[in-house]
């Protein structure tokens, strides 16, 4: 197999490939020719201005979002005709860039729905979920992983912006996915917060790769294995730190020149 | 103890105790509105899964209340005429067997919700209210076309069905049936609420995108709660009938629908005991307004309005404030 974006055929194989996305809403290509992988213990991190067509393409990977054309393989099967529940069971470990959580819900219930989806289903009628000691031991670890065991029973629409971050980080881990598609997940969260967030995902990337949308440069330079920088739907351009920091085209198109020291 | 508890074991002795003290003073007549509250009580708590749990706006209960009251209707029909349903390929007789009533008005409304589901599911918003509205309506004319039982005017049952071991004819033991099968299917929905699925079909709710990404299908969530939902208010509705010992077409109309509704609204929709405090007060008021005025829905509209703009949590929601959603 090729790999489309040619950096290093040796490499670890592909746990997640992407091919010829396209996605066009009206005259915008939100998404143009996208091709990109994923390898196992990597952090592929996906960077570019805002509008460029992150959020959409993490929708067509998570299958929220139906492609125009293209094809997304994950873990050795093609999974373009699959629902967001089928790639979610598949193990696509997915975070949102707006925090899409059970509002009335507390946070430890919260993380319970991932243990549930984990465990495979929830079409038990009887026996109270929250007496389910093995569930709640997974969801407690979850919490302490992502630092919010402290905050387990507050109600989520009571948790700030950076917390409920963590909170939907906390959820995808449950889940014990084979990949994390992580959308913005330092926003809000301070800078001490988006240290102790990077030292946590720097560990996780062993457990599975994550492909990363960040804004925090400081994060993306210090995790990513590999970065792909995305404008107007396009990737420009795709390589290490150095390579990136280094390439005019990225320097012109994205960085601004005189932000880079 | 929490405000709700207390709360709901206040709302749960009311019946009984109303029925007894009406059975002390010789008033028969209570007692059969208590039992009329009870059975409306449960027909509210089925559609309280939907709606309170599932957040599935459905104007179509009446469709299940009828099909239970029709259940009724034809079997006893069938049993007082001695004329079977069917003799080929088999033999189906009428009965007059309560708990074989109730069990072929549950299967029965579960079956229609499945059907009635599977598709309106498909839709949301306001054009899932008007499916399922259009269900309800299907129904509605075609038990009206129907002259086999009765069409237009209904099916009048002469003798109340009986249940092994009981005197049904006896209000206050026919009260205690109706009571007994409120207590267990209240008892069945808090454990739904707090289960596996209940946490899930409440999450489907509040945010169906969260669901999809632990790889939960909210439309299988949705779809297993309308059918548990239906096949609730299937049973109610055969109570309904043998509490009249009649059955009509009005029992598939929009307005059935609406009103299960509103006791759901007025008591607190998603609360358990929601649905207790709703009929109670609507037979309450049916009573108390309707002997000052046969306009009495005017004042009904007028208390509802006031629940939906003051008091979003209904009776329950305002005297035991918020919710606390599982504990």
């Amino acid at each position: 197999m090729t790999d489309p974006v040619g950096q290093n055929p040796t490499a670890e194989p592909a746990i997640l490939q992407l091919k010829n996305l396209r996605k066009s809403f009206g005259a915008l290509k939100a998404t143009d020719d996208v091709s990109l992988t994923l390898r196992r213990g990597e952090i592929h991190a996906l960077i570019g201005p805002n509008g460029a067509g992150k959020s959409t393409l993490m929708r067509q990977i998570a299958g929220g979002m139906k492609s125009d054309s293209g094809t997304v393989h994950f873990a050795g099967h093609d999974v373009t005709p699959l629902s967001t529940v089928a790639r979610a069971r598949a193990g696509l470990g997915r975070t949102f860039q707006i925090s899409s959580l059970a509002m009335e819900y507390t946070v430890l219930q919260n993380v319970m729905l991932g243990a549930l989806g984990h465990e495979g289903g929830a079409m038990r009628f009887f026996r109270p979920v929250m007496a389910r000691t093995d569930l709640i031991e997974q969801a407690m670890q979850a919490l302490q992983r992502v630092g919010l065991e402290n905050h387990a029973a507050k109600r989520t629409s009571d948790l700030s912006h950076g917390q409920r971050r963590q909170l939907e980080v906390a959820v995808a881990l449950t889940l014990s996915p084979k990949v994390f598609l992580m959308d913005e997940p330092m926003a809000g969260l301070g800078a001490s917060g988006s240290k102790r967030m990077t030292g946590f995902l720097d560990g996780l990337r062993s457990e599975a790769p994550i492909l990363l949308v960040e804004h925090d440069m400081d994060a993306v330079f210090a995790l990513a294995d590999r970065i792909s920088v995305l404008v107007y739907g396009r990737i420009i351009a795709s390589g290490t730190a150095e390579q990136i920091k280094a390439d005019p085209v990225v320097r012109e198109a994205y960085l601004g020149a005189e932000d880079v020291a | 103890m929490r405000r709700e508890t207390l709360l709901n074991i206040v709302l749960f002795a009311l019946l009984p105790a109303t029925a007894l003290a009406a059975w002390m003073l010789d008033e028969p007549f209570i007692i059969t509105l208590a039992t009329k509250a009870a059975i409306l009580a449960l027909a509210g708590v089925g559609l309280n899964i939907a709606l309170g749990l599932g957040g599935l706006i459905s104007f179509g209960h009446a469709a299940f209340f009828g099909l239970g009251g029709y259940a009724m209707g034809i079997l006893a029909s069938h049993a007082q005429s001695y004329a079977p349903l069917m003799e080929s390929p088999f033999l189906i007789e009428g009965t007059k067997s309560m708990p074989v009533i109730w069990l072929v008005a549950i299967v029965t409304s579960a079956l229609a919700a499945l059907a009635i589901g599977a598709l309106s599911l498909r839709t949301s918003g306001v054009y899932f209210i008007m499916v399922t509205l259009a269900f309800g309506q299907m129904l509605f004319y075609f038990t009206i076309s129907w002259p086999a039982y009765g069409g237009e005017d209904g099916l009048s049952i002469y003798v109340r069905n009986g249940f092994p071991g009981l005197n049904t004819l006896d209000p206050l033991t026919f009260f205690g049936v109706a009571f007994a099968v409120l207590a267990l299917v209240l008892w069945g929905a808090g454990r739904l609420a707090k289960s596996a699925f209940g946490l899930a079909l409440s999450a489907a709710r509040q945010n169906p995108e969260r669901v999809e990404t632990v790889g939960l299908a909210p439309y299988r969530l949705r779809l297993v709660a309308f059918v548990i939902s239906g096949a609730i208010t299937g049973l109610a509705g055969a109570l309904f009938a043998d509490l009249n010992r009649f059955v009509s077409p009005t029992m598939f109309s929009w307005q059935t629908s609406g009103e299960i509704m509103v006791f759901v609204i007025l008591g607190g929709v998603g609360r358990l005991f929601g649905p207790v405090a709703g009929a109670a007060l609507f037979i309450l008021l049916e009573h108390v307004l309707g002997g000052l005025s046969e306009f009495w829905h005017i004042y009904l509209g007028l208390i509802l309005l006031l629940v939906v703009l003051f008091a979003r949590g209904g009776i329950v929601g305002t005297i035991a404030g918020r919710e606390v959603a599982h504990d």
